[in-house]
């Protein structure tokens, strides 16, 4: 019974990067309408930049939090302006064709550079709290950043899984809320629905659409960040997972953000179970799953009808 | 006097048919690097084993003799039927006489039934399962570096010895795991320990928590890894982070590349065990080679023991080659001659192949050092024993070879 929770709260870990992930899928698709397979490419950017900031400059997983995103969203945004801006209006098919493609390239050029074992990036030990010096007692607390564990009783959980947990949950919920219920949010749900009339209010639409792209970029290049400490960094470490989270949003329904989020963590959960029961299957059960939903529901579990 | 001049002419007439049977030996030789360019292998075969091929035909000299070698390279994404569709047409098409690494134990097993069948030549550096040389062996193979029963052998005996005699084991679900792990198992039972029990996972998988968390509730003192490349170097780093090390349980890294360590940092695989057969920094020989070998990589990597095995292999096969003066292009033919002549060069030292295709040599028991021990990139290892050839690998006595039984 012990093994079952422990493995609940892994899920919910694992489900904590599909939601992030999916969510910004969501964001992207709700909003520009463009399925964008580039997500996973751009989740492994957020993880070399943090990366590099750590090798290059020094700065670690702290400062990594905040750049990493600024940084590949403003990427995000560059692509935007100059490739799929040109696919307003047209066909699915072809934003997913074209961030398909870049996600080939960007990933190609990295494996080209770094190779596919990946790069260590290690659990940040800063601020390091209470006597962490080598001469300090023997019986003195010391706690560095996000390193170490919790017995919990029925497992040990690493700090920095608990902290990931809690932090993509804060930022799910905050972009939700961003979206759901400001006045900006408001304009891009109105922008997406009726770019015309948005226009003449004196709104600059595409402007709105660009920085939604990097919002979506942005949170993606977070997950990484995230994840970074966990998995090695390599460069296809999204194109291994962004296949699981598409069939999140898809399970979701397709634009929906809470449907997004909660499916997310759902399937996080279900992951892991299956890991626990039968393992051989936890590569497919996501697939299973969506299938079975799609044959109920084809608008997924909280998809409005297009 | 008609007798002599009819011996005459038909001692000329022999002469001439040998003379042009010399001439029309074949000088021409093409070599097939099938591998993993960009899947989790990559590092330690992939772009680095076609390098390695290329330094080995530079090396041997055979083109100052008038020999025309070309090398060729394609990935089979470690699918097996990507690599039976490649190897099929690299034999039949671009008339490939010899396959280089082929790693990945499902494609091993695939494309060894194909070379068979067209007497090619499969010279094996990258694939552990130990079955190449066993119930599946075949006289167009010769299996180079390592295997799982060699792997077994060394690390799990050694550890076992060592107090570790209860495991538990997490295994790459498909033929390499699984022949690891059985061949671990047989050699763990056999030191007078148990395994308690195990788990397998799908290949690639990224996430290894769950698995951890049910090796650490079986409170087994060893947590064997029957896993490779970027399956292990997750576990390793996930078992740090759920203090599973700390918490007085072993991992055991049956199969770890140099690759995988650099990968992993030294910070978080300092003090594992694990077996090799080459390591660049073992002698003058190796040392000189890798040195070479590093400057032409792009990311100047040192070579991993697949990658060594390459050149090594493909030294012996030149070398065989020239011996026998011309390309026959008949694969057991070469490969019988290869298993004749004994083998030499700069990396693995002397050595033989044996009649079931297992090239014998010595294996290292290695521990990786401690950052402060390590004097800069990819000084990695300390040496701490040598199992010496016969001794590391399946005695030809247990042998389920039909070649060997006949």
């Amino acid at each position: 019974m012990q093994a079952l929770y422990a493995q609940l709260l892994v899920g919910l870990i694992n489900g904590s990067f599909y939601a992030l992930l999916s969510l910004g899928l969501a964001v992207i698709f709700g909003m520009l309408n463009i399925i964008n397979f580039a997500h996973g490419a751009l989740y492994m950017m957020g993880a070399f930049t943090a990366y590099f900031l750590l090798h290059l400059t020094g700065m670690g997983y702290w400062w990594a939090l905040i750049i990493a995103p600024i940084a590949v969203g403003i990427f995000g945004m560059i692509l935007e302006r100059t490739m799929l801006q040109w696919l307003t209006g047209l066909d699915h098919l072809y934003g997913l064709l074209l961030t398909f493609g870049i996600a080939l390239i960007v990933q190609g050029v990295f494996q080209n550079y770094f190779g596919s074992s990946g790069l260590p990036y290690a659990i940040p030990d800063y601020p390091q709290i209470g006597d962490c010096s080598p001469n300090a007692p023997q019986d003195a607390i010391c706690r560095r950043g996000l390193q170490g564990g919790i017995n919990l009783g029925f497992m040990f959980l690493p700090v920095y899984r608990g902290w990931v947990v809690i932090f993509s949950l804060v930022v799910c919920l905050a972009t939700w809320f961003l979206i759901e219920k400001t006045r900006l949010g408001a304009y891009l749900r109105a922008a997406t629905e009726n770019p015309t009339l948005v226009r003449a209010f004196g709104i600059n639409v595409p402007r709105m659409i660009t920085l939604t792209y990097g919002l979506g970029v942005g949170l993606a290049a977070l997950a990484g960040v995230l994840s970074a400490p966990i998995n090695q960094v390599r460069p296809l470490m999204g194109a291994d997972l962004i296949i699981v989270v598409f069939a999140v949003v898809v399970i979701g329904g397709m634009g929906s953000i809470m449907g997004s989020i909660i499916t997310g963590f759902a399937l996080g959960v279900i992951e892991g179970l299956t890991k626990y029961f039968y393992p051989e299957a936890s590569n497919t059960v996501v697939f299973v799953l969506m299938v079975l939903v799609l044959l109920v529901k084809p608008t997924g579990l909280t998809g409005r009808a297009a | 006097m008609k007798h002599r001049i009819s011996a005459l002419f038909l001692g000329t007439a022999l002469a001439l048919a040998a003379g042009s049977g010399a001439m029309a030996q074949d000088k021409t030789v093409k070599i097939g690097v099938l591998t993993d360019n960009s899947g989790l292998y990559s590092d330690l075969g992939g772009a680095g084993s076609t390098l390695a091929a290329q330094m080995a035909m530079e090396d041997s000299g055979l083109a100052a003799k008038g020999w025309k070698i070309d090398v060729v390279s394609a990935d089979h994404q470690n699918k097996p039927d990507i690599a039976t569709t490649i190897a099929r047409q690299w034999i039949d098409v671009e008339k490939v006489d010899i396959f280089m690494d082929v790693l990945n134990s499902g494609v091993a097993l695939a494309v060894n039934n194909l070379v068979k069948e067209k007497n090619a030549i499969m010279i094996n550096t990258g694939a552990a399962t130990s079955d190449l040389t066993n119930a599946q062996c075949s006289p167009n193979t010769i299996h180079w570096v390592y295997d799982t029963y060699m792997l077994a052998n060394s690390t799990g005996q050694a550890l076992v010895k060592a107090g570790g005699d209860t495991w538990y084991f997490l295994t790459a679900d498909y033929a390499f795991g699984h022949a690891l792990e059985r061949d671990t198992t047989a050699v763990v039972v056999k030191s007078g320990g148990k395994v308690i029990g195990g788990v397998k996972h799908p290949l690639n998988s990224s996430d290894f928590s769950s698995f951890l968390l049910q090796a650490q509730a079986s409170k087994a003192k060893i947590i064997g890894m029957a896993n490779a490349g970027g399956d292990t170097t997750n576990t390793i780093k996930q078992a740090a982070e759920f203090g599973i090390v700390a918490g007085g349980q072993k991992l055991a890294g049956l199969l770890l590349f140099i690759t995988d360590v650099h990968s992993l940092g030294l910070k978080v695989a300092q003090g594992l065990n694990f077996t090799e057969t080459f390591y660049w920094d073992l002698n003058d020989g190796t040392r000189a080679f890798s040195k070479r070998f590093s400057e032409r990589m792009k990311n100047k990597a040192m070579p991993s023991m697949v990658q060594a095995g390459v050149y090594s292999g493909l030294i012996h096969y030149f070398k065989t080659l020239d011996a026998m003066g011309g390309n026959p292009h008949d694969g057991t033919k070469v490969v019988a001659k290869m298993k004749e002549l004994p083998t030499d060069d700069a990396l693995f030292g002397k050595g033989t192949i044996r009649a079931d295709g297992r090239k014998i040599h010595p294996a290292y028991l290695f521990e990786v050092k401690k950052p402060a021990e390590s004097k800069g990139p990819w000084d990695y290892y300390k040496l701490i024993g040598t199992t010496p050839g016969e001794q590391a690998f399946r005695p030809l006595s247990e042998s389920a070879c039909p070649l060997v039984k006949k």
